[in-house]
């Protein structure tokens, strides 16, 4: 369970989020400049609410009251960006070990292939990212977050920088996922055609939680312009891009 | 084929590349062709060269030594903060670029010298660092810095802030982001820098000169014993400077190859 309850004043942003996640996929969807990514920033500790507390599973992340501001290394979310930001540095077998600093020495390779294997890429561990297809990347990006274990996923974006082909592919293939982990998941993402990974839509405008309910309910009573365009966009695919 | 068309302003191009090329290249030429062998040989047994040479090569790995880690941390905050502090420290961090050296040397006198103002309480508690082999490196470090600072403020600006935020979610502290993820996509810009900074501190000449002085084997660097070997003898001052030459274009070289074997595709473009 993950729940949110912050304030944050950024720029020109007056953010104000109200939102929980039980083991389900969230989707937050919102058109550009509505807060979604600085929501991101305050879950993910990288920025601090101005007030308000975020906790998980009863660990509490952050708690302007108690003073409490976990740091993000110790926050225990998987965290996949829009461009996956895999390290260029180091190959994908590096990139997959990277979070497991404290396993122990023998099992870290093990366990990291594991998850290679399991998400499809694990004849890819001596590639260097540049080497990579977007699909290809995404893939090692999530077992690089899912090899430690996360308590919740965070998804930015996740198929914006896909190509149409590569991205219906692996949305089908996340969705499978997403079932089968049953981890709290908030996926931000303006594009209508993901709402088929999420059991729920939450629509945020000008900093706040605006409506949620599933596609059909949206649809149904838009609270918005952008909720009705949003609701209305192609049920699946192909792709839109009405709302870019 | 038609002849390549000759206009006034792709002459004028020619010629001021001409001009200018000859006049940069001629000096370099000169220290080259105007010595004989047996009068370099002369000049490498000049008795400046030796204590000369090793107290170069002491206060100028000390001196990048001391820029390379303060300056890496402190671009590092210059970098990832923006704001106003550190707009201040980044033109803090310029100010040695723009001062002459001689006025450096000045300005490291009234502050570390024996009654300057840090140097009389130094001077109080047993420390005196004016005309010593230490001051030699302050002087280096502080005409060198600027260099380190400006590449490695710049390399670290071009890490994807992204690649930082996922490598703390994956469990690393803000101290190992910097080692593990900022340090090596920077490490070119980082070596360019590095490289730029030393050679400007083995140069150095006016501040150490005000600061340190012209003592042999304590404060007298390579360009110091050309300036003191001028006086005497021409030849000794050719052949100590051909040293100089042949040391920074050894050093340059092996850390362009560095910098090139550290590069990576993405995270610099070549050549920049």
């Amino acid at each position: 369970m993950l729940e949110i309850a912050v304030a944050r004043r950024i720029g020109r942003i007056d953010l104000r989020i109200e939102l929980s996640l039980d083991r389900e996929a969230v989707l937050v969807a919102g058109p550009n400049g509505a807060g979604k990514s600085t929501l991101l920033r305050l879950l993910l500790g990288v920025l601090s609410p101005d007030s308000g507390r975020i906790a998980l599973d009863g660990t509490v992340l952050f708690d302007a009251a108690a003073g409490i501001d976990l740091a993000a290394e110790d926050r225990e979310l998987g965290y996949l960006p829009q461009d996956y930001a895999l390290f260029p540095h180091l190959d994908v077998i590096g990139n997959a070990v990277f979070g497991l600093a404290r396993m122990r020495r023998a099992d870290r390779l093990r366990h990291a292939s594991g998850w290679l294997e399991r998400l499809g890429v694990g004849h890819l561990s001596q590639r260097s990212p540049a080497a990579l297809s977007g699909g290809e990347r995404q893939r090692v990006a999530l077992a690089r977050a899912l090899a430690r274990n996360p308590r919740a996923l965070l998804l930015d974006e996740p198929f914006a920088s896909l190509d149409p082909v590569a991205r219906r592919e692996l949305r089908i293939s996340m969705r499978g996922w997403l079932r089968e982990w049953r981890l709290p998941a908030l996926i931000v993402s303006h594009d209508p055609a993901d709402a088929v990974l999420a059991d729920r839509i939450a629509v945020v405008e000008h900093g706040r939680v605006v409506q949620q309910g599933t596609l059909d309910e949206l649809r149904q009573a838009a609270a918005s312009g952008f909720v009705s365009a949003f609701a209305a966009g192609p049920a699946g695919d192909p792709d839109p891009v009405i709302l870019r | 084929m038609k002849p390549p068309r000759i206009d006034a302003w792709g002459s004028a191009q020619l010629l001021a590349s001409a001009l200018l090329g000859a006049f940069l290249l001629l000096p370099v030429v000169g220290l080259f062709a105007t010595l004989s062998w047996n009068d370099f040989l002369g000049g490498l047994r000049d008795p400046l060269l030796l204590p000369a040479l090793r107290l170069s090569l002491v206060t100028t790995s000390s001196s990048l030594a001391l820029v390379v880690v303060l300056g890496s941390l402190f671009a590092w905050r210059v970098a990832r903060n923006p704001g106003r502090v550190s707009r201040w420290l980044e033109a803090i961090a310029q100010l040695p670029a723009v001062i002459p050296p001689a006025v450096a040397g000045v300005g490291l006198l009234l502050a570390f010298g024996r009654r300057g103002l840090l140097g009389a309480w130094l001077d109080r508690h047993g420390l005196a660092l004016a005309f010593t082999t230490p001051a030699v490196v302050l002087a280096e470090a502080f005409v060198s810095a600027p260099f380190f600072v400006q590449a490695a403020i710049a390399a670290f600006r071009r890490v994807d802030e992204n690649l930082l935020v996922v490598a703390r979610t994956l469990g690393a502290s803000r101290f190992r982001t910097f080692l593990r993820v900022g340090l090596p996509l920077a490490a070119p810009g980082l070596v360019a820098g590095a490289a730029m900074s030393w050679a400007r501190a083995v140069g150095e000449f006016g501040a150490t000169l005000l600061f340190a002085g012209n003592l042999t084997g304590r404060t007298q660097t390579l360009p110091l014993a050309v300036y003191t070997a001028m006086e005497s003898d021409l030849r000794a001052a050719q052949a100590l400077s051909l040293i100089l030459v042949a040391i920074a274009f050894a050093f340059l070289f092996v850390l362009r190859r560095m910098a090139a074997g550290a590069a990576l595709p993405g995270t610099e473009p070549r050549g920049a």
